[in-house]
């Protein structure tokens, strides 16, 4: 009887482990794969690979599309980040904090971009900047200003979420010890509240970097000409060549990714948060 | 340091008055206990002294200053909170020096002091530690550290000790008393622990209701109850429930006719009784009261006993001897006669709660 249940508990352990390795193998195969692709020597990706080379990491730099693509994105997901953080603090600490009619509602609603697609969405925000600027006569549309406007829809679910759940985890007599001890709302904000809340408004940050930068549906609406963002240019190249070039340009994505990842861990414990 | 007056002051929420008209005067340098059940205003109370809930009435002063209208950041209160309110990414020193660097001390004043602080908690030497690091009794020390460090005018404890386990509850309480009394502080402590409050008092305010039901020193409340609440609240008492008949005479629902002090109180009543003035046994003969009864219940409590003792069907006391060995010992069923001079009768209008 014991034996026979030490059996079934090995067994359902196995089973337990292999179900989560085969997982894990399946996220990350698509990076193992495009990371190996990126190395190949021939230009046409077939098996087996017909030699390694480092050619098309420097076939980055000769495609101008890329180069400024990487700039825009860059610029886009700092900008976005940015300002989704510089809106999220204050909204979070008034949807965690004060009671008033609709608080619930207005917390679902600043989550909405993770809901709707990312087409749709760039539908309404095209229609709306073609509106706004026929209404206005100012150049919205493929703007650098325009785009930031897009990605910080994306950015401001993420960033409200985590420092909302931050907030939660905050003894709001420290804000009171301080004020008694003689700081106002201010001093208290800045000494007290956001050096509590620190590992979600950084979380926050990271998140909203990463899905501003990797974004594709949403920003085919916004970009203009001689203005577009990395996977923009990834699916331009897609659309006449299948050479390794684009497997490098990933590389370099996943990497920037990772280190952004790795350097942000050092200073908050993303577990923790996340 | 200076006296601290509420006049008046009130809180409602709405229709719901949390605090009614509280008057007191804290004297300069007096510890001041505010005392009763959860829910009954003193939190809110401590809360509009601190500045953190504005008042819908009355008027809150130090000394012959009106702080009502002013932000916590500006009158000089010390808080100490039950649940320590450390700054948990600032250092034990950096938390001590937080309130002289908001009064823009400088570096070659705020060091001393902090020191200072700290030595009269007896921490000196964790200054670099984080609060995580120190245990529950640490953590208070170093908010008192905190508190007191800005030398202020009143120092305000929330249920400071309720987060402390019993044993470091008893040290921290002569502690937090003693550093009272050293630095002179004027001090209000919202508390509903009855013997803390005892313990820890010069005087005591009991509230209940949003109200204050009396302000005395421990031997008012005990000896001197103001109503039927305090004598219930403030130690233990058996309550019998009976008319006056006449002063100085009170007839039971259980029929009992007893002598109390003279008292201008007419129809329903309830007289009061704290145990240990009761007595048992041949003795209790020659007292102003006494009555034949049955042990009920006996509970031992070591060096004292608690007798309960039903005197017929709706009347019951509790009388509190101590143990002696060779003193009687009730048991359970035994006819028993119990007695109690007029005068330990405190006798109040029957109230509606």
């Amino acid at each position: 009887m014991a034996g026979s249940m030490a059996d079934g508990r090995l067994v359902g352990r196995v089973a337990l482990h292999g179900i989560a390795y085969l997982t894990l193998s399946f996220i990350l195969m698509p990076l193992v794969f495009v990371t190996w692709l990126a190395f190949f020597a021939q230009e046409i990706p077939s098996f087996p690979p017909e030699g390694y080379s480092l050619k098309w990491f420097g076939a980055i730099a000769n495609n101008r599309n890329f180069v400024t693509g990487l700039w825009t994105s860059v610029q886009v997901a700092v900008a976005a980040t940015a300002i989704g953080l510089a809106l999220a603090v204050p909204a979070s600490l008034i949807l965690a904090r004060r009671q008033f009619a609709g608080n619930a509602v207005m917390s679902q609603f600043l989550l909405l971009p993770l809901v709707v697609p990312g087409v749709v969405m760039g539908t309404a925000i095209y229609v709306f900047q073609i509106e706004t600027e026929i209404a206005t006569g100012l150049p919205i549309l493929g703007s650098l200003g325009g785009l930031v406007a897009g990605h910080t829809l994306i950015v401001i679910p993420w960033t409200v979420r985590l420092v909302t759940a931050s907030l939660a985890g905050l003894d709001r007599a420290t804000e009171e010890a301080a004020q008694s001890l003689g700081a106002n709302q201010w001093t208290t904000f800045f000494r007290v509240t956001l050096p509590a809340i620190r590992p979600g408004v950084v979380a926050g940050a990271l998140f909203g970097f990463v899905t501003s930068f990797g974004n594709l549906e949403m920003s085919l609406f916004l970009v203009g000409p001689g203005r577009i963002t990395l996977p923009i240019a990834i699916l331009q190249y897609l659309e006449w060549k299948i050479d390794p070039t684009v497997a490098a340009v990933s590389v370099l994505q996943i990497l920037l990714i990772a280190a952004a990842m790795i350097i942000t861990d050092r200073y908050v414990k993303l577990a923790r948060v996340v | 340091m200076a006296s601290l007056t509420l006049h008046g002051l009130t809180k409602s929420y709405g229709d719901v008055a949390v605090v009614k008209s509280v008057s007191l005067e804290v004297r300069d340098g007096e510890f001041l206990v505010l005392l009763g059940p959860s829910g009954c205003g003193k939190t809110t109370t401590l809360r509009m002294i601190a500045g953190f809930v504005p008042p819908s009435g009355g008027s809150i002063c130090i000394g012959d200053q009106d702080i009502t209208s002013l932000p916590p950041w500006k009158r000089n209160a010390g808080l100490v909170f039950q649940s320590y309110a450390l700054f948990p990414h600032m250092t034990v020193a950096q938390n001590v020096a937080f309130g002289l660097e908001m009064r823009k001390a400088s570096r070659t004043e705020i060091v001393p002091r902090v020191a200072e602080a700290l030595r009269l908690v007896r921490l000196d030497g964790y200054s670099e530690r984080y609060p995580r690091q120190l245990s529950g009794g640490q953590q208070q020390r170093v908010a008192l550290a905190r508190a007191l460090v800005i030398r202020p005018d009143v120092l305000l404890l929330d249920e400071p000790l309720s987060n402390l386990d019993a044993k470091l509850r008893l040290q921290v309480r002569l502690e937090i008393r003693a550093l009272q009394q050293q630095t002179g502080l004027t001090t209000v402590m919202v508390t509903h622990d009855q013997e803390e409050a005892l313990t820890m008092a010069d005087r005591l305010v009991v509230m209940s209701d949003g109200a204050v039901r009396q302000l005395g020193t421990q031997s008012d409340l005990y000896e001197r109850p103001a109503d039927l609440f305090v004598a219930g609240f403030v130690g233990r008492s058996t309550m019998i429930t009976g008319i006056v008949t006449a002063s100085g005479a009170f007839r039971s629902d259980g029929g009992l006719v007893l002598t109390c002090p003279a008292t201008a109180l007419q129809g329903p009543a309830t007289i009061a009784l704290r145990p240990e003035r009761l007595t048992l046994g041949p003795a209790a003969q020659g007292l102003d009261n006494h009555a034949p009864g049955t042990v009920s219940f006996v509970s031992y409590l070591g060096a004292m006993l608690d007798v309960h003792v039903r005197l017929n069907a709706t009347d019951h006391v509790m009388v509190q001897i101590p143990n002696r060995s060779d003193g009687l010992t009730p048991a359970v069923g035994d006819a028993i006669e119990v007695g109690w001079p007029a005068s330990a009768c405190l006798v109040f209008p029957r109230e509606a709660a």
